[in-house]
This record gives structure tokens, C-alpha cells and sequence, in this order.
């Protein structure tokens, strides 16, 4: 008896705080920037595509959605040939960005993916694609691998000696 | 012996070393420059652990395990707090320049590096230094050059220089910046230059041809699988990925090509994604062309069961496939689908193997040899790793000679570099010409083959005097006959290797009698005979005559079907012959995978799986028969394999419901029964309904990606997996996941060893045989005692006519290959047609060297070739590059005519 006098009780009380209830769509929904939605694959600071066609996100899916075709320009810069997500498997997890050895791969605050079509929730790369560093501005792979892949030349890059010079024999 | 490893007891083989012995017994130790096939040089220092006098010992010493001996009741700790640390501490300096490059290196996820990373534990860079760079080479089209890359444990240029005898990759530069490479940018000139990408532990020297549509090891789909590109049939690992094929690795058998392919096997593999694959079934004449399954069927049920079928078998199509033909068209009327010459010598060879007089060598048995004899094949182009495995011969006999005089174990590589330096043990290259063999032969000699056929039987004559009736041996040939007769002699386990490039019986003859001659009860003698491809040996096993015997039969009664298994005709013999049987068959049904003259020719044609596609059986110019499996699932294409194909004709023609006995088991279980020869064929791999607690084994590797999303842009719900109902592999990565039968392993990997070291996880003992087995059923077996094959036919010796030239084929180890031929790297490395003759010959003809000149046989001219000088060959011969993209049927052997 006394407990249900108490919810009732409580439950009046709830009439004079605040509200949690969102009028949403009228009224949209703040999300933290770490919010885990929508999948979208970012550039580099210079404009060029972070993606570097590792295959980690795809491996790290545990539902396995990620598939992609890594290929190269001409001057050996790996980037994905096509690039496949199906968000009517995707949970959400963040695995990917958290494999992402380039920044490349980056879940942004945004859930509004519905659609009547299954099929429709499947992305290609022009639609994963964005023209932003999204939430890890400033970093270039290609800046700090060893590889020269037309962004920096052999020993150009940050950490890196010139290249020895095979005929000498000076320590 | 017993040893101890952090307080265990083990027993284990002696004569290992430690780290041999703490890998053979599964435990995890980490190493660099340690190599099964090339030994210990303890240069890298990551496989330290402790050893301790005694049990009382606590301090104990760090010792290299690659460079100690077992002995008994030694105590060795892996676990040792310091050992560890030193095995971490090493990583770390080694990290200090290595790139930030896994993301982008070909090598990630298939890394020896990054797997003993893990292994020690190293996890964080404290080093806040300059990293070390390098430029990069460009080495050719099969092999890709990443410098910065490189830990300095010397492999590659052990593999290349030391193994492979290559001597364009080395070693420049000093102390803590070497450098390996070349001396400068150029194509990697070894036929075995594929092997560094799997001999180098990190992403410094990787596959080129896979770059071009690079997939991660952990997302290929990968099936056992057997070379296609020559009769030695060494054993590789084909790889799929998005319904093409992706790359070949190597897959270790023990007895035949260890851990190495050539590179016409690593890289042949594109002719399976080449633009000049038949993908669909055709029925020519008529205004559309593509043609479905049924209606193929419903156009060839007329022609099958009314018309006389004629079947056309092939050297390079499995067993399954040439049985099944000779089932549809019966066996009086299924032929081999080569010229009589070929046929003739292959019979040859079926007859001396199946005699049992002579023990049919393996790879692996050639490795071991003490001395090797050489007659008459060009082996380094015709059958490379047959030469390497020659090579191998030749250096360990003087390392084990060396290592048994002064008690020094033969793992221990550079000291017994240091001790035998160019000391080789036996080989005598007898051959038409040079060849870069030659260069670790102890007696070189080129001659026509009638003449190496001469010393051949000489050797013979000497090794068992009277056998031989004609001793009409000039000095010069008797003192070379003893010269090689006694050092045969001496051997334990003396090789003969053989083969049929010469186009002559009486080569092949000799070398058998040669290898007779030595087989005694104290030594071990193997024979050896190289065919032209890699199922000729089944083929040949079959008894079935020749194409020119079809041709024959053909013209006389007239009115037949041919039916033309994944053959070009026009590859085998002249044109004039196969024209001649074109135009007498009513109809010419063709099955085959490629595009070439004699599919042009068919009315229908049926578009053959390939080694990729489907599965079958080869057997090897050893006699082993050896099982491949599809790698490519084929769910909407028409490919299939020949064999059922045939099989879905002969249940039209017998209107038989379709569909039975269609695994390739129950067509061997057939063949058993229909040729004897083939006994217990079947057992060549396991029963199609094989599983394992009710499980399949997955071709994909567990962490195969993107499942549900590779087919998502088609259709978002996944299709059912292709389910495999003839072997016991499944194209999935559900399955056992335990080690799979050793011949059915799709790849090799185990927890913590991603990367090809991971054999040594499937191993018996390093360098062993597989557990459970090296695969491959030996189909001759040696019967001690007997000897009554000998042969006794000397020929007279050779004679260069004025206006007549032997003709021979000239083969490349890279460019040869009708299939390899088709894959666009090997392509750009094989040479342009060409004649060679002696400088004596070209001033017969009044011509030099660069002309063209015209090659005519019986009122067949073969085109202009431009003609190159080689002083080694004798006079009166021509040699014409053969197997080339380019290169026709021409009459090997013949005497032809030569015009400018
Ligand atoms: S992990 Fe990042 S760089 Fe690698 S394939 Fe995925 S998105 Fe591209
Ligand atoms: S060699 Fe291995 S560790 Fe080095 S970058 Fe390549 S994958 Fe990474
Ligand atoms: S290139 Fe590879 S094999 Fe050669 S020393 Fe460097 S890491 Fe070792
Ligand atoms: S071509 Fe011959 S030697 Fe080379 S890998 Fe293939 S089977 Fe082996
Ligand atoms: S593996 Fe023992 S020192 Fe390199």
C-alpha cells in the first residue's frame, strides 16, 4: 500500500522537472562528438583520400560489412578501388575506427539512415565519402610512412634521416 | 635425446639445433636469419635463450639457439626473465628504423616481423630519433623493392646468391646502413626471384603481380593446388578474392619442391584472369553465337549419338578430364593429342618407369644426390626447379662431406661456406648446348644428341662392362665415359635426370641404361625424366596413340566428331597435320580455357575451368599423382571442369539421367577399373564426402572480411556460401579448425604465425615431411632386383648434312609455358622467337648472325626467325625457341631445310 502511494507520489512529482522527451524531428537531438553513427570516410589535410585501403576496418567488423579493393595511382598512393559498406548489417561498434591505422574511418554523430529499402542502406565510397578531416584534423599518413607515395619524397618526411647513400662507406 | 626446456623434459632428434628442436616441438620461439632451408648464420640475435650448466646453475648463459646443438640432458630456458628481455630488446633496436608502413606494406598480415613483434612483446617505440631511409630498386615486373623496409638479416641475398646461385642481388654498402639490391636498376635475372618474397621476412621484396589487385592474406581465399606450368608439378597454394585468382604461394611438400617455385610457377597464374579466357559457351555459325547450357545440350545431342566421336585427349588436362573423354568417345577411339614423336618418347618412358629396374627420382631424392649425371635436357629451362634442386645436390654433397669430416653440424651455413668454399660435388651436364647449369657442373659436354646418347651408353658399357654389345667408342668418348663412370661410381646416391627435349629415343635410352647400370644393392640410384607438361606423365599412362595415329584413322574412314580437350593441336604439330584433321572431321566440339588456333576451329565450344576453377588430378614426370582444388567458386558462370562437361555429353549420348558420379573420386574409382595401370588412384586425396566431426575445412581464413558485404551492392541479403560437393574444403571460413590432412591444407597458419613460417607448425620436423604425410600417390613403384630393361641400340654418331639441320626446340624458363604464356609479367620477360645455330653452321648457309632465316619441312615453311650464334652447339643443328605465346607445332627432331 505504501509503495504505491510512494510511486504515485514520485511519478507527480515528475510534473515539475525537466522534460527529457525531444519533439524530435521538429526539435533535433544534441549528440557528443564521439557519438558512434553514421560511417564516413574522411580526407587529408591536403584534400587527398585518407583511406589507404589497409583492409583493417574490414577485418576488425565483427559483422563483417567492410569490404573494399585496394589500388594504386601512379605514383604508388594505395586508395580504395571501391569501398562497400552494408549499414543493414552495421551495429555500430566503432571497431573500424578504432583499427584505422589513418584516421580515415570515422563514426560521426548522425543516426538519421533510415530507409524503407534495405538495399538502400548500402554505401559505396562516393557516398561514404566527405570533404573533411572529421574529428582528427591535421594528420597524413603518407607524412609519417616511410613509403614515398607522390606526398613526400624519401627522407622528407617527419622523424626521417636522408637516404643513406650506398656508396659510402663513413659511419 | 632428452633436453630440458624450462624444467620439461623433451626428447628430441639430435644433430638439431635448438631452435630447430624447440620448433619441431611446437613451442614459440622468435628468429630472423634462421631459414629451414639454408641454416643458421646467428646473425640477428632474436632467437637468444638460456642454456644452464646444471640444475644448480640459476645464472646460465644467453646463447643464439640457431647456433647450438642439442646434446643430451642440456637445460635451456625460453622463459628466462633475460632471455626475453634480449629477444624484446632486439625488436626494439631493429624497430628503431623500421617504417610506419604496415597499413600500406604488402607484407601486413602475412608478416614474419610483425609476427615475432607480438611474439617478444615489444609494443611501444621509445625511441624518439631519425628513422633511417633508403631509395628503392625497380627489380622487374615480378618483384616489388621497398629498402626501408629491411631488418639486415641477410636471407634474400643467401636465398639468391648461396641457394639460388643468382649473382645480380647483393649486398652494398657498410655497417648499420647495408643495403640489398642490385648494383643497379634492373630486371631481377634469376628464374627463382619469386621466392624473396617469401624468404624475406618483412615487406622489402613482395609479389608485383599481386600488388596489382592486392588483397590481405587473412581475406584470400585459398585451396591446395598443384603447378600447371611444367612436368615436375610442385605444390602451390591458389588464392581467390572477388572471383579472381590473386597469387600463388608456395606449398611445402617435402618430397618434391620444399619451400621454393620457380618464377614461371609463382607468376603464371594470370593466364586465369586473362581477357582470353573462355567464359561462355559458343555455338558457331549461326547469327547469335552464346549459347546456354541447354541449348549446347540440345544442339550436340544429335551429333553425339548418331556420329562416330573421336576423342582428342591432353597433356595438360587432369586425369578426370582425359578419362572422361576416353569414356565418351570409348577407347579405341581416344588418343593423346600429340605428335607420334612425343608419344613415342613418353611411351618410352611409361615403360622403363613402370619396369621398376630404376628408382623414379623425387625432388627431393635429386637434393639428396652425391652425384648427378645430366643427359640431354636443358632442366634450368624446361623443368627450373628440378634445376635448383640439382644445384642443391650439388653444393650439400660437398657441405655434408665436408661437415662429416671435421664433425661440424650442416645447419651451422657459414662455416661450412668458409670450409668447402667452390668445392661441388658432382655433375655432369651432357647437353645440346650451354646452359646455366653448367656454371656448378663438374664436366660439361654439347653435343648432338646422337652423341650424347653415345657417351651415354659408353658410361654404361663402363659401368658394366659387356651389357653393351657395340664397343665402337672412339678414345675421346671412352675417356669421358670413365671419367664420369668413376665418379659415379663413388656416389651412394647417384641421380640420372633425363628428358624428352631432345626428341630422341636413344637419349633417353642411355640414361636409363646408365642409371641400371649403377642400381646396386649398395647405392641408390634415381632416374629422372622431364616432360613437356604437367600431365603428359598421366596422359602417357593412359596407352593411348597419338594424334598423328587420329589424323591417320580419321582420313581413311571419315564421318567423325572430334571432340578436343583443352589442346591446341596446332601447338603440338605442324600445321599442315592438324589442317589436314580439321578438315576431315564432320564436327569439331572444343573444351578449353583460353582462346588459340584450334578452338577457332571448333563449332561448339565449351568454356574448360582451369586449375582455379575446378579440381582434378596430375600426375608428375615422377610418376606422383597429386590433387588440385578449385579455389574459384563459380556460381553463375558456365566454366566448369572438362570433366563434367564430358560426363553431362556421355549422359546425352547414353540417355542416362545427368548428374551421377560426377565427383572426381568416383572417376577415378572408374579409371581403376577401366585402366589397371591406375591402381588405387583413387586414394590420391580424400573422399569428396570427407569431413571432420561432421565439419568441412574452410578455404578462408577465420578472419576472412566482408562477408556480408562483397555481394551487397547486388543483392543486400547474402547468398548462400558455394558449397563444394567434390572435396572435403568448403568456401567458407566455417569449418575444423584444427590442422587439416596434409594434403587438403588451404593454408598455413596458426595462432601467432601469420606469415609462411607457419609451416613449420605442419611439419614433422623442420625440413621433414608434413604431418601425416607428404601428399601425392606414387604411381611406380621400384622392384628391387629387377633388371632386365636394358637397352642396347647405339646409334652411329651424329653428322651434320649440308642442306639438313636437326631441329630442336629451345625452351625459356620464364617465357615457355602454353598457359603461363598468357600472364602479362612473365609475358614482358619472355623473349621474342628465335633460331640458334653454331657459327660453323651459319657459314654453311652463308648467313650471320641477326638474319632471318626461313625454317622449311616437307613443303611446310615456318616463317622467318632471326638466327643467334652459339659457338657449345654442334654443326648441322637448329634450335627454335618452343612453348613461347608465339611459338608453333613444328617437327622436333626432323632433319628440316633451311632457307634465308
Ligand atoms: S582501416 Fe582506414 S585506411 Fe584502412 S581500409 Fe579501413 S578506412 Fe581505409
Ligand atoms: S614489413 Fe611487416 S612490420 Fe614492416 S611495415 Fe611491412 S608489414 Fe609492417
Ligand atoms: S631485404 Fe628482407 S631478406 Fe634481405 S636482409 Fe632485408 S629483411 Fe632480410
Ligand atoms: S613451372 Fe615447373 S618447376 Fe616451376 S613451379 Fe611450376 S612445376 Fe615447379
Ligand atoms: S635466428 Fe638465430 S641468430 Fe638469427
Amino acid at each position: 500500500m505504501f509503495s504505491h502511494i510512494r510511486t504515485i507520489w514520485l511519478t507527480f512529482l515528475h510534473l515539475f522537472k525537466r522534460h527529457v522527451t525531444i519533439q524530435y524531428p521538429e526539435e533535433k537531438i544534441k549528440l557528443r562528438p564521439r557519438w558512434r553513427g553514421r560511417i564516413v570516410l574522411t580526407k587529408d589535410p591536403d584534400g587527398g583520400e585518407r583511406c589507404v585501403g589497409c583492409y583493417l576496418c574490414a577485418v576488425a567488423c565483427p559483422v563483417d560489412c567492410i569490404a573494399l579493393q585496394a589500388t594504386e595511382d601512379e605514383n604508388g598512393r594505395r586508395y580504395p578501388e571501391f569501398f562497400r559498406i552494408n549499414f543493414s548489417r552495421c551495429i555500430f561498434c566503432g571497431y573500424c575506427e578504432d583499427a584505422c591505422p589513418t584516421y580515415a574511418i570515422q563514426l560521426i554523430p548522425d543516426f538519421e539512415m533510415a530507409e524503407y529499402n534495405r538495399q538502400n542502406l548500402v554505401f559505396e565510397k562516393e557516398d561514404l565519402l566527405i570533404n573533411s578531416q572529421g574529428k582528427y584534423p591535421g594528420y597524413n599518413f603518407y607524412k609519417v610512412a616511410g613509403m614515398n607515395a607522390g606526398v613526400k619524397e624519401k627522407g622528407e618526411g617527419e622523424n626521417e634521416d636522408a637516404p643513406v647513400d650506398i656508396h659510402s662507406l663513413m659511419p | 635425446m632428452t633436453i630440458l626446456i624450462d624444467n620439461k623434459s623433451y626428447t628430441v632428434k639430435a644433430g638439431k639445433n635448438l631452435l630447430e628442436a624447440c620448433l619441431t616441438l611446437g613451442l614459440d620461439l622468435p628468429y630472423f636469419c634462421w631459414h629451414p632451408a639454408m641454416g643458421s648464420v646467428g646473425a640477428c640475435r632474436q632467437c637468444a635463450v638460456k642454456v644452464f650448466k646444471d640444475e644448480n646453475d640459476t645464472k646460465g648463459r644467453l646463447v643464439m639457439s640457431c647456433m647450438e646443438t642439442v646434446t643430451e640432458g642440456l637445460r635451456l630456458s625460453i622463459e628466462d626473465k633475460t632471455a626475453k628481455a634480449f629477444r624484446e630488446q632486439v625488436i626494439e633496436w631493429l624497430m628503431t628504423n623500421h617504417p610506419h608502413d604496415c597499413p600500406v606494406c604488402d607484407e601486413g598480415g602475412a608478416c614474419h616481423l610483425q609476427d615475432m613483434t607480438v611474439m617478444t612483446g615489444h609494443d611501444y617505440r621509445r625511441y624518439n630519433f631519425k628513422k633511417r631511409t633508403y631509395t628503392n630498386q625497380y627489380l622487374g615486373p615480378l618483384i616489388n623493392h621497398e629498402m626501408n623496409r629491411c631488418i639486415q638479416c641477410y636471407r634474400c641475398v643467401r636465398y639468391y646468391r648461396d641457394y639460388a646461385g643468382g649473382d645480380d642481388l647483393n649486398v652494398f654498402a657498410a655497417h648499420n646502413h647495408v643495403y640489398f639490391g642490385r648494383e643497379k636498376d634492373g630486371v631481377l635475372q634469376s628464374p627463382f626471384s619469386g621466392n624473396l618474397s617469401e624468404v624475406c621476412p618483412t615487406g622489402v621484396f613482395t609479389d608485383k603481380t599481386l600488388k596489382e589487385h592486392y588483397t590481405r592474406k587473412w581475406d584470400l581465399t585459398m585451396a591446395p593446388s598443384v603447378c600447371n606450368h611444367c612436368s615436375v608439378g610442385c605444390n602451390t597454394i591458389a588464392a581467390e578474392r572477388y572471383g579472381e585468382l590473386r597469387c600463388m604461394l608456395n606449398r611445402y611438400n617435402g618430397d618434391v619442391n620444399g619451400y621454393f617455385l620457380c618464377d614461371r610457377g609463382r607468376f603464371g597464374y594470370e593466364f586465369v584472369n586473362s581477357e582470353n579466357r573462355i567464359k561462355q559457351a559458343l555455338i558457331r555459325n549461326r547469327t547469335n553465337e552464346a549459347a546456354t547450357e541447354d541449348e549446347i545440350m540440345e544442339h550436340l545431342q544429335p551429333l553425339i549419338s548418331v556420329n562416330k566421336l573421336v576423342g582428342i585427349g591432353s597433356p595438360r588436362a587432369s586425369l578426370e578430364s582425359n578419362f572422361a573423354l576416353m569414356q565418351l568417345v570409348g577407347k579405341e577411339n581416344f588418343y593423346q593429342g600429340i605428335s607420334e614423336d612425343e608419344a613415342h618418347l613418353n611411351r618410352l618412358v611409361v615403360e622403363m618407369l613402370f619396369s621398376g629396374c630404376v628408382h623414379s627420382a623425387s625432388l627431393k631424392d635429386i637434393e639428396q644426390a652425391d652425384a648427378v649425371l645430366v643427359m640431354g635436357e636443358d632442366i634450368w629451362n624446361t623443368a627450373p626447379m628440378l634445376a635448383l634442386a640439382v644445384r642443391q645436390a650439388v653444393v650439400k654433397t660437398a657441405a655434408s662431406q665436408a661437415s662429416q669430416e671435421i664433425k661440424i653440424p650442416v645447419w651451422l651455413d657459414s662455416a661450412i661456406k668458409e670450409l668447402t668454399q667452390e668445392e661441388k660435388g658432382f655433375l655432369a651436364t651432357l647437353t645440346v648446348t650451354t646452359s646455366p647449369v653448367d656454371d656448378i657442373a663438374t664436366h660439361s659436354w654439347h653435343a648432338a644428341p646422337d652423341d650424347l646418347a653415345r657417351l651415354g651408353f659408353a658410361i654404361a658399357s663402363y659401368l658394366q662392362p659387356g651389357k653393351i654389345n657395340n664397343t665402337n667408342f672412339s678414345e675421346e668418348l671412352l675417356n669421358r665415359a670413365k671419367t664420369i663412370g668413376d665418379a659415379l661410381k663413388k656416389a651412394k646416391n647417384p641421380v640420372v635426370i633425363t628428358g624428352i627435349s631432345c626428341y630422341n629415343d636413344n637419349v633417353i635410352k642411355a640414361a636409363f641404361d646408365v642409371a641400371v647400370a649403377l642400381s646396386t644393392s649398395d647405392r641408390k640410384t634415381g632416374f629422372c625424366c622431364v616432360m613437356t607438361e604437367c600431365n603428359s606423365m598421366g596422359l602417357a599412362m593412359m596407352e593411348a596413340p597419338s594424334f598423328s595415329v587420329a589424323n591417320e584413322n580419321i582420313k581413311t574412314n571419315g564421318h567423325a566428331t572430334a571432340v578436343i580437350l583443352e589442346n591446341d593441336i596446332y601447338k603440338h604439330v605442324t600445321s599442315n597435320l592438324a589442317d589436314e584433321f580439321f578438315n576431315s572431321c564432320d564436327h569439331v566440339i572444343a573444351l578449353d580455357a583460353l582462346h588459340n588456333a584450334t578452338t577457332e576451329k571448333a563449332q561448339v565450344l565449351l568454356p574448360a575451368a582451369t586449375f582455379a576453377d575446378g579440381d582434378g588430378t596430375l600426375v608428375n614426370n615422377e610418376g606422383r599423382a597429386q590433387r588440385f582444388f578449385q579455389v574459384i567458386p563459380n556460381t553463375t558462370s558456365q566454366v566448369q571442369e572438362s570433366w563434367r562437361w564430358l560426363r553431362k555429353l556421355q549422359s546425352l549420348k547414353l540417355h542416362t539421367l545427368n548428374g551421377h558420379a560426377l565427383h572426381p573420386d568416383d572417376l577415378l574409382r572408374e579409371m581403376e577399373i577401366a585402366l589397371p595401370q591406375f591402381k588405387d588412384i583413387a586414394s590420391v586425396s580424400l573422399k569428396h564426402d570427407f569431413t571432420i566431426h561432421g565439419e568441412k575445412i574452410p578455404r578462408a581464413p577465420h578472419r576472412y572480411s566482408g562477408r556480408t558485404a562483397i555481394l551487397a551492392n547486388k543483392n543486400v541479403s547474402e547468398p548462400k556460401p558455394f558449397n563444394d560437393e567434390d572435396s572435403p574444403l568448403s568456401f567458407t571460413m566455417e569449418g575444423y579448425k584444427g590442422t587439416p590432412p596434409s594434403g587438403v591444407v588451404p593454408f598455413f597458419w596458426s595462432p601467432g604465425w601469420n606469415s609462411v613460417q607457419s609451416v613449420n607448425k605442419y611439419q614433422d620436423e623442420t625440413n621433414g615431411a608434413l604431418r601425416g604425410g607428404n601428399p601425392g600417390l606414387l604411381l611406380f613403384k621400384e622392384k628391387i632386383d629387377n633388371k632386365d630393361l636394358f637397352f642396347n641400340d647405339v646409334p652411329e654418331s651424329f653428322v651434320a648434312a649440308k642442306d639438313r639441320w636437326l631441329l630442336l626446340p629451345k625452351l625459356d624458363a620464364l617465357g615457355s609455358g602454353e598457359l603461363s604464356s598468357y600472364s602479362a609479367a612473365l609475358k614482358t620477360l619472355s623473349p621474342q622467337p628465335f633460331a640458334i645455330m653454331s657459327p660453323g653452321s651459319l657459314l654453311a648457309l652463308e648467313a650471320k648472325e641477326g638474319d632471318m632465316l626461313q625454317i622449311m619441312d616437307a613443303g611446310i615453311v615456318y616463317g622467318s626467325l632471326p638466327v643467334k650464334a652459339d659457338e657449345n652447339l654442334c654443326d648441322g643443328v637448329v634450335l627454335v625457341t618452343a612453348g613461347l605465346r608465339e611459338s608453333i607445332g613444328m617437327s622436333w627432331g626432323a632433319r628440316v631445310q633451311i632457307g634465308k
